[in-house]
């Protein structure tokens, strides 16, 4: 047992950590440490700096672009980069519909589209959720019907992240409504240019629009776009939810947080002419905080160092636990960065982004309260922290 | 970075595992409980025998060279067999004391007799006042004729009962809360002016209020540099701090265990009770605190022979909080899951609950540790 990184390891987070440092562009990096909206060229742009480096697709097979990275070189990887913090690649290309092409899609479509993932010259969204398919995924409606060489696809997609600027969706559709509901879904690449697709967006509590509706209305997806076999989409599905596993603990990013949260409470009056970070009762709200983060940062480790005795790429139910756990930490750390603040965190100022006009009350105070109850998504999304629980209580305990 | 046990490792924990489970289970504890010392004099004999009383101490005195991995490895079986047995107050605290601040003649007259369960030790250095305060000491040891006199109360002190040696903190100068001016002193529990008042502690174990009238004491019972304790103390009982760390998670992981048991067998409204999603997702909370903790008892461990006294202090003390904070949550809904029958004195996992709650109360609590953190600038260090 010895918890220090190895010689080489550390050599290799120099690495990292060196790169970010001189690649990262720093108009997107403030944007990140503000906690503001990053726009569809940031997003594009960061990426592209990643694949130019050969670094955009790590844990993909060393043939479409992967490094062959041990589970550790991943880990430091990810840690530094949120600690960059640089913009976490959109998941919905690298991280979902691209394995699952990977494990399960043709030649053609590999060719077809994982160098373009890999670029980002496809924006890839997600199409799982509907509106009467939550938790329950499983029975969702929106149907495929085979005519001729074409499916139709008629139904309607939610909680669509950042589908505005989507070429492409991944979606699971209904294509036999006669069998055991798991056992009629299929694995569906529409291009979001299809007549009949419409995209809505939703405004949530922070005022922003990053999720959407997609509606369906006789849209012709050709049969060539059937990743795997027809029916077998659940399969898929599952491999896909199973594959983001240590990465889901986002420990860099609660670290990053930490590290602005400190330096907001140097700033911030206390009153009676103290800072909050004198004031011993806030600090020790931060460090309950940090306890639970380096418990987590440790468990995440020993899921890390297990996998590579595994070897095995199965979903480990333990990636529930940090999901969980990594969910209220990062909940927990938006919170106090809105207790630091106090009153300045109510003025809203939504428009502020490229605006000339100076903010009112601290600069960095406008995104906090907006990113509090912007997190609120991170307990919900991915499996909602009680359907984690139902997986652990049943892999792991035999409930 | 890797958390496997070597092979040695993994033998000593299937042995050590084999042993609790033959020699000590809960109907076998309720007699031991039952002997005068509180605890097993076969068991204590025996554990020397298979070389547990020797296994942090170097191999010339009698040891195994043991690292802290070893220690947490026995800790956490412990703390999986309610163990009753003085470990912690004669090999981690009073051993270490000596393996850190022992002369070559005390080592070599103490350790060995430790090592082969002739010796059994207390660390006296708690007070009524002291709180968790290790430099607050109001016992005195007054320098006299070459030697020394000692004046004073001290309380809590772990397995004091039992134990043929005292080792004692005392102040030989300064004022009462000073960091300096604190020394150590071996003490023989039956000298003329020591009194023992022992009695049993809520948990099952054993503990005694030792008072110090007019000791004398010669110029060799000093252990360690005369004034200088502090630094030794702090860092043995950070060693304690790993070790209660492992024996709280081997209690915390024996109550979760018996608790998803419970709910697969008992049955209420034709069911097993394990079937309601409130009572299964209380078991995945109770599973997230324990692996927490877990995680935490691993860093201390890794922590705990560490010469670097701030990272250190940071560390152990973010360990002790998480273990506290744990052995709460998963002691409390250990009992709430099984209902009344948790509530009994007949059935384990009360006694197991208790043992780890007490493990809070020992060398700092959880708020305790948790004001350290946040005053010595927390865990996240800027990059």
């Amino acid at each position: 047992m010895d918890l220090r990184f190895t010689a080489e390891e550390t050599t290799f987070r120099n690495e990292v950590r060196g790169f970010f440092r001189v690649a990262l562009p720093p108009e997107i990096r403030r944007k990140m440490v503000e906690g503001r909206h990053l726009a569809k060229d940031d997003i594009v742009r960061w990426q592209r700096i990643l694949n130019e480096k050969g670094w955009a697709v790590p844990h993909w097979p060393k043939e479409w672009g992967g490094t062959g990275w041990t589970p550790i070189q991943h880990y430091i990887f990810q840690e530094e980069m949120q600690q960059a913090p640089a913009p976490q690649p959109l998941p919905f290309g690298v991280s979902m519909v691209g394995p699952v092409i990977i494990a399960f899609g043709n030649d053609v479509q590999k060719q077809q589209y994982l160098p373009r993932i890999r670029n980002i010259d496809d924006w890839w969204c997600q199409g799982f959720s509907e509106p009467g398919s939550g938790s329950d995924l499983a029975s969702l409606k929106t149907s495929a019907k085979r005519v001729g060489d074409h499916y139709i696809v008629n139904g309607q997609k939610t909680w669509t992240t950042l589908a505005q600027h989507a070429d492409m969706i991944f979606c699971l559709v209904r294509t036999d409504p006669a069998v055991k509901k798991q056992e009629g879904i299929s694995f569906l690449l529409i291009d979001m240019k299809s007549p009949g697709i419409t995209v809505r967006p939703i405004v949530t509590l922070d005022g922003g629009a990053e999720v959407n509706e997609v509606f369906f209305d006789e849209v012709k997806v050709p049969i060539a776009n059937l990743v795997g076999e027809e029916n077998k989409g659940w399969d898929y599905a599952k491999y896909l939810l199973g594959n983001e596993r240590t990465g889901i603990a986002r420990v860099g990013v609660s670290k990053e947080r930490i590290r602005r949260l400190k330096e907001l409470a140097a700033l911030e009056p206390a009153g009676g002419g103290a800072r909050m970070i004198d004031d011993q009762r806030f600090r020790e709200k931060i460090a309950a905080v940090e306890i639970e983060l380096k418990a987590l940062e440790m468990t995440q480790l020993r899921v890390v160092s297990a996998e590579r005795h595994a070897g095995s790429k199965k979903p480990d139910p333990a990636s529930s636990i940090l999901k969980i756990k990594g969910s209220e930490i990062q909940q927990t750390i938006s919170e106090l960065l809105i207790d630091v603040v106090g009153p300045y965190v109510l003025p809203y100022q939504p428009d502020l982004d490229g605006s000339n006009e100076p903010p009112i009350g601290p600069d960095y105070a406008g995104p906090l309260a907006p990113t509090y109850f912007n997190w609120r998504k991170i307990s919900i999304y991915g499996g909602s922290n009680e359907i984690q629980r139902n997986i652990v209580a049943k892999a792991i305990l035999g409930l | 970075m890797d958390f496997d046990l070597t092979e040695e490792q993994r033998l000593l924990q299937e042995s050590v595992g084999k042993l609790m489970a033959d020699e000590y289970d809960f109907e076998q504890r309720k007699a031991y409980a039952k002997e005068p010392a509180g605890y097993s004099a076969e068991r204590w004999a025996h554990y020397a025998e298979l070389g547990l009383l020797g296994l942090p101490f170097p191999e010339r005195l009698g040891g195994s060279g043991g690292t802290p991995v070893e220690t947490m490895i026995v800790m956490e079986a412990f703390g999986r067999g309610l163990v009753l047995d003085p470990y912690l107050a004669t090999v981690i605290l009073s051993g270490g004391l000596l393996r850190l601040a022992g002369s070559p003649a005390q080592q070599q007259e103490l350790i060995p007799a430790i090592a082969a369960g002739k010796l059994r030790l207390a660390f006296a250095y708690a007070e009524r006042q002291s709180r968790y305060d290790l430099a607050d000491v109001a016992v005195t040891a007054r320098s006299a004729g070459g030697g020394y006199v000692l004046n004073g109360q001290k309380g809590v002190v772990l397995h004091g009962d039992s134990a043929d040696r005292l080792i004692v903190s005392a102040r030989t100068a300064g004022n009462q809360r000073d960091a300096e001016g604190v020394s150590l002193f071996l003490v023989d529990a039956r000298a003329d002016g020591v009194t023992v008042q022992g009695y049993p502690t809520v948990d099952g174990l054993r503990a005694a209020e030792i008072g110090f009238r007019d000791v004398k004491l010669g110029a060799d019972a000093l252990l360690g540099t005369k004034d200088q304790a502090l630094p030794v103390i702090s860092r043995v009982i950070d060693g304690a701090i790993a070790a209660v760390a492992a024996e709280a998670v081997g209690s915390m992981t024996a109550m979760h265990e018996l608790t998803v048991e419970y709910l697969k067998t008992r049955r209420q409204f034709g069911v097993p009770i394990g079937s309601f999603q409130a009572l299964q997702h209380r078991a995945v909370d109770m599973l997230v605190s324990l692996e927490q903790a877990r995680s935490m008892a691993y860093l201390a461990t890794m922590m705990a022979d560490s010469e670097d006294a701030a990272e250190r202090r940071r560390m152990i003390s973010a360990a002790k909080v998480q273990i506290g904070r744990s052995a709460r949550f998963v002691g409390q809904q250990a009992i709430q899951l099984h209902g009344g029958i948790g509530m009994t004195m007949e059935y384990k996992v009360g006694h197991y609950f208790k043992r780890a709650s007490m493990i809070d109360t020992l060398f700092g609590d959880a708020d305790h540790h948790l004001a350290i953190v946040a005053r010595t600038g927390g865990l996240t260090d800027p990059i």
